[in-house]
């Protein structure tokens, strides 16, 4: 029985059986995969069409035109629009803080400990959480594209088909930086509450102070210095450069850097501590 | 490879916050082929011994080999001929046995159609063919243990940790998981490395055991060497006469220790079974009436008493206590 081995194995091996096990629980679940499409459904009706903000402009005042009004202000002449896209970085939020919690679990049922005692790099490990909450979130905005085009989503003029790509791409970005910090902050407890205390404290606040619902110009001095270094608020204005605004080259490639940065140091920084924590 | 020494531990120790000693330099050497027994209550120190032996934890000083391979600067071999067993229920719910045991085979790295075939051989070990495409959260304790073993043994490792195997299980499942160790040694050879702190388990299945408390080893041989080196068995008499016999028991072939103590007298003694009709024929040619008799062969838990000057026993409440903690964690998961 112990001779012979037969193991052959890369650097990265056991990667994919990790993350298709996270993504297993949520797309052989037919509940929670029906709600995760369900939600976007929700938010999009509540939020884009109860509140339209579109209507708060006067369509009675001689001279004055409402679209060109928004259009100013929003940078389309439909708020809806401008949400949907908005909840594209939200489901990016919200999926990937869910992923820190899953750390936790893994902890508190031993799992944790079995993968630690196998080959399997400590690196991947880790990596497998954060690639499995990207692949959900990136899913989730295809989903959120598909429902919001169904709502009545106005793209921009220059849209074509490969954006959307695009969108895909910056949304890993954003959720590969996101869940790094998460799970950097989550695996050092034992307690399911601490997290979620910890997560639910950040989590609004960085959704409020982006452009993701409402544009930052007209926010106070001191809420638009952090939305200007919120990560959140370049990834949004990327996927409506990408959608719905006539495309600003240079605008998106400067989101798209901002980004790629905040993904890059995220990642490391998260990693890092994570791995520590795992060898210690 | 020698064939003595599998796992060997010089020195290991284990602070946590910088004052907790879990574990005390302990010294200690694994024989291939044996079934080696931590034995110690709640918190002496077993898990933690196991869980640097099986690298998820560095030690603070000293250090340990498995198979030659530093634990600490060879993890990653160490890694790849251990199989490891853990005390929680680790096997994913939401899964199905034979999707567990191929989950465990890639942290493995074992290619898929090798793994295939593995996972099948093992669940038939383990008697789970039947269920092997159930959910997880549909398998009893003992079924989910036994998957666990089955996971273990995945890479087919030269040596098996289990953490307590048998926690938080029935009677009958647990003779069950014991024919199964006893079946790992006894067909495969392998060396089997367990932590316990159930008495009887450490009995019948361990070659050798290690009993240890506060972090240290006291005293380590197979338990009936142990239980022998305490001076045999234990034989109490009580008598109707209100006279002090102790020197003529004492007179008695074999008889070691005599001490009287409430009326009864507790006498230490070799092969009590032959011994004690002998302390009665010559209490009764005195003309004393005996009234009651006992004979107790010594048990590890006196071995434990002997040498921590505690009973085990009483560790044993908040273990259960804690076991039933954990199965409520399990059931608020779902």
């Amino acid at each position: 029985m112990s001779e012979t081995n037969g193991n052959s194995k890369g650097k990265l091996h056991g990667l994919w059986a990790l993350t298709n096990r996270e993504l297993k629980k949520w797309y052989k679940a037919p509940v929670i995969f029906l709600l995760s499409i369900i939600q976007p459904i929700l938010w999009m009706g509540l939020l884009g069409k109860a509140m339209n903000i579109g209507a708060l402009v006067p369509t009675n005042i001689p001279g004055v035109d409402p679209a060109t009004i928004l259009k100013g202000t929003l940078g389309t002449s439909d708020y809806f629009s401008f949400m949907a896209v908005g909840m594209i970085a939200f489901t990016a939020l919200f999926t990937t803080m869910f992923s820190g919690m899953s750390v936790v679990w893994d902890r508190r049922l031993g799992f944790l400990n079995k993968a630690l005692s196998t080959p399997v790099s400590r690196a991947v490990i880790i990596f497998s959480k954060v690639l499995s909450a990207t692949l959900r979130s990136m899913f989730q905005a295809g989903i959120i594209i598909v429902i919001a085009m169904a709502f009545g989503l106005q793209f921009g003029a220059n849209f074509t088909p490969l954006n959307v790509l695009g969108v895909f791409a910056i949304m890993f970005l954003v959720c590969v930086g996101l869940s790094s910090i998460f799970i950097a902050i989550t695996i050092r407890s034992t307690r399911i509450e601490t997290p979620m205390a910890v997560v639910n404290l950040i989590n609004l606040p960085l959704m409020f102070a982006s452009n993701a619902f409402f544009p930052t110009k007209f926010m106070p001095d001191w809420l638009q210095t952090i939305a200007k270094v919120n990560p959140l608020t370049y990834t949004t204005d990327a996927v409506r450069q990408l959608l719905i605004f006539s495309t600003d080259w240079t605008q998106l490639a400067f989101d798209f850097a901002y980004v790629a940065i905040f993904a890059t140091i995220a990642a490391t920084i998260g990693i890092v501590l994570s791995w520590r924590f795992l060898s210690k | 490879m020698v064939s003595e020494g599998v796992i060997e531990a010089k020195g290991l120790t284990k602070i946590f916050n910088k004052h907790l000693t879990a574990v005390d330099h302990v010294n200690f050497s694994v024989r291939n082929g044996e079934i080696f027994g931590f034995l110690g209550p709640n918190g002496a120190g077993k898990t933690t011994t196991i869980n640097m032996l099986i690298t998820i934890l560095k030690p603070t000083e000293g250090t340990a080999s498995v198979f030659g391979n530093d634990i600490v600067k060879q993890a990653s071999q160490v890694r790849n001929v251990i199989g490891v067993v853990p005390q929680e229920y680790t096997a994913d719910e939401d899964l199905t046995g034979v999707e567990n045991i191929l989950l465990c085979a890639d942290l493995y790295g074992i290619p898929r159609e090798i793994s295939k075939k593995r996972a099948l051989e093992l669940l038939e070990l383990v008697e789970l063919t039947t269920f092997k495409d159930s959910k997880v959260a549909t398998y009893s304790g003992g079924m989910r243990r036994r998957l666990e073993l089955a996971c273990g043994l995945i890479n087919r490792p030269r040596i098996l940790f289990l953490d307590e195997p048998t926690l938080g299980l029935d009677v009958q499942t647990r003779t069950a998981t014991w024919n199964y160790i006893k079946l790992l040694k006894k067909n495969f050879g392998m060396t089997l490395f367990m932590t316990t702190h159930y008495l009887e388990e450490a009995d019948a299945l361990c070659d050798r055991v290690a009993i240890i408390d506060h972090g240290k080893i006291v005293v380590v041989g197979p338990p009936e060497e142990l239980k022998h080196s305490l001076g045999g068995d234990l034989i109490n008499v009580a008598i109707k006469e209100n006279e002090d016999v102790s020197e003529l028991i004492q007179k008695v072939d074999r008889v070691k220790e005599v001490r009287k103590e409430d009326g009864t007298y507790r006498i230490k003694a070799e092969l009590g079974e032959v011994t004690a009709p002998f302390i009665i024929e010559a209490l009764r040619k005195k003309g004393y009436t005996v009234t009651k008799l006992s004979l107790t062969e010594p048990t590890l838990n006196e071995v434990y008493l002997e040498y921590t000057g505690k009973s085990m026993r009483d560790a044993e409440e908040s273990r259960e206590a804690f076991a039933a903690q954990r199965m409520t964690m399990r059931r608020a998961r779902q």
